[in-house]
């Protein structure tokens, strides 16, 4: 459901026409427009803002982690058309176990790496994604550094 | 075609059937500590003799977990950890950094302040931009251009130490505004500096841009279409080279930006050559965006009147009794910043660098992610290099700029 608050902008009624289901929420804060989508569509809501709504950047992919609410994750997309000058921010909630959500690559090509580093740093995993490796830590890394219930300091030895 | 183009060179020698079973590939490393790669990036290509098959990027040998740090700083302590993460444009990051979390606190930041942010902001442009030109020229192969540049490069890092009495890391802007006031006679420093770059500019060109040998290397290499890139995330000089005028200064000016008259080069050729005529011509902006800064440097206040978030002056805090108590509240405790998150982009020398912090209303970023442009921008090497010859590779990837601190964090 569309909040009436956001019912003057018009990427976001662009969304709510085409997949009403799509939209769990948003805001307006900062004159930054923040749409909630639910997981399981956020493929299809890229691709229909990608192709008919210009926004044809994807600026960066990444992820919040509200430990210990639930649903603990949030992946947050950085969406811009260059045509209109407007940036747009897309938020999916995931729950803590397991987490996965559907890879955005096959819209944007850019999105590879910004989920490969998602994934290693959060342990989110992307269906579909063409080459999900790490990125930033070695391989026999153990965690994932940027969920809160991870320590920024070691124990002392 | 029959004649190869080089004198003493026949084509039949180029085109001698492979070994027998077809040809075989090679793997080939390169870097991580490959001086070419300015830092440690690792390339590594299959090649099937000269060409590049498939080429596969390696991140991450600079990993430094500066993300996580944020979580654990509070708002003004964290300005330092940004210097760290571009150490060839520390400012352009501070500056981001700032509006970001300024942007969060609704802060008004003074006129003065604004345009000593812009005037740095450039400065550090031109830095960046020198030591790109100087290391790119010396992977090709011109030596002189790297001294020349340095020469310039220093006279820069010494304003900047005369401003924060810092070369690299200055930590000079601040939330709310600058971190100390403006040093006596900048105004001379900065102008003996600028009066003579342009024709500095023009020394370099003159070893450049009509030198055979640099053409060579650099024409009609590095080619990638202008949609690719859009796709893969590039931003920066890049796209300006492809003919796309994107430049987040003019799309959504920010500290002042929409008052200084300066244009946004672009070339259609969008090969290596045209990257670097860009690079040149946006040194030559900088210089009048610095110069409008300079002389039309608005007076008044250079922090912000928020006495909850800025330091008060030492004088005051000594004499009144509500600074001092300001004073002892923002050292020992921070700032606490209204909930709510925010992403703030820039354009940094490489490209839109966004800074996406979220609070959740303590003194501390809840969560902050810097959207660098070397991160976005290197993924294009495997699309760039394709296909290509490997002696292209060095030419290829110094025309993107990146900087392994930017892209790995």
């Amino acid at each position: 459901m569309l909040p009436e608050n956001l019912k003057e902008h018009s990427a976001a009624l662009a969304v709510d026409a085409f997949d009403a289901d799509a939209i769990k929420g948003g805001k307006f804060e900062f004159g930054e427009l923040t749409l909630e989508i639910a997981p399981a569509k956020i493929a299809s809501v890229c691709g229909f803002l990608k192709y008919d709504q210009a926004f044809i950047r994807l600026s960066t992919v990444t992820a919040v982690d509200r430990y210990p609410a639930e649903p603990r994750f949030e992946v947050v997309y950085h969406l811009h058309c260059i045509e209109r000058k407007e940036r747009l921010r897309l938020k999916c909630r995931l729950m803590g176990a397991e987490p996965t959500i559907e890879s955005v690559t096959s819209v944007w090509r850019g999105a590879n790496w910004y989920e490969r580093e998602v994934f290693d740093l959060f342990g989110i995993t992307f269906q579909n994604h063409p080459d999900l490796r790490r990125i930033m830590l070695p391989e026999d890394w153990e965690g994932y550094p940027l969920r809160k219930d991870y320590p920024v300091l070691g124990p002392r030895v | 075609m029959s004649e190869s183009g080089v004198p003493g060179l026949s084509t039949e020698v180029l085109e001698e059937p492979q070994q027998q079973g077809g040809g075989r590939r090679m793997v080939l490393n390169m870097g991580p500590q490959h001086p070419s790669t300015h830092g440690v990036l690792r390339l590594l290509m299959e090649l099937d003799g000269e060409n590049i098959v498939t080429c596969r990027p390696d991140i991450g040998f600079l990993h430094t977990g500066i993300e996580k740090e944020f979580e654990v700083k509070n708002y003004q302590q964290a300005v330092t950890l940004t210097d760290r993460v571009d150490y060839l444009a520390p400012l352009s990051n501070n500056l981001g950094y700032c509006l970001a979390v300024e942007k969060l606190l609704q802060l008004d930041i003074p006129p003065q302040a604004q345009w000593m942010r812009v005037m740095l902001a450039e400065l550090t442009r031109l830095n960046s931009h020198l030591v790109w030109l100087g290391t790119h020229a010396l992977d090709i192969g011109a030596m002189t251009v790297f001294l020349y540049c340095f020469r310039e490069r220093e006279e820069i890092l010494k304003i900047f130490e005369m401003f924060s009495g810092q070369r690299m890391m200055t930590s000079y802007f601040r939330i709310g505004g600058l971190a100390l006031e403006p040093p006596r006679g900048w105004y001379a420093r900065i102008k003996k500096f600028i009066d003579v770059f342009p024709s500095r500019i023009d020394e370099y060109e003159n070893l450049l841009t009509n030198n055979r040998i640099w053409i060579g290397r650099t024409k009609g290499v590095g080619m990638i279409s202008l949609e690719d890139m859009l796709d893969l995330a590039v931003t920066g000089p890049m796209l300006r080279a492809a003919g796309l005028s994107l430049d987040v200064r003019k799309d959504a000016p920010y500290s002042s930006y929409e008052k200084f008259d300066f244009e946004v080069p672009t070339r259609t050729e969008n090969d290596v050559y045209a990257r670097y005529l860009v690079r040149i011509e946006e040194m030559r902006q900088s210089v009048r965006i610095i110069k409008q800064a300079m002389d039309g440097m608005p007076g008044g206040d250079w922090k912000a009147d928020a006495p909850h978030v800025v330091l008060p002056d030492r004088e005051k805090m000594k004499t009144q009794m509500e600074a001092l108590i300001y004073h002892f509240k923002i050292i020992t405790e921070g700032f606490r910043v209204p909930e709510g998150e925010v992403f703030h982009a820039i354009e940094s020398p490489r490209g839109e660098l966004g800074f996406y912090i979220v609070s959740d209303g303590t003194a501390t970023p809840y969560r902050v992610h810097m959207r660098t442009p070397s991160f976005g921008n290197l993924q294009a090497v495997p699309r760039m290099v394709e296909g290509t010859l490997i002696a292209d590779v060095i030419a290829a990837i110094g025309s993107m700029d990146f900087v392994l601190g930017d892209t790995d964090r």
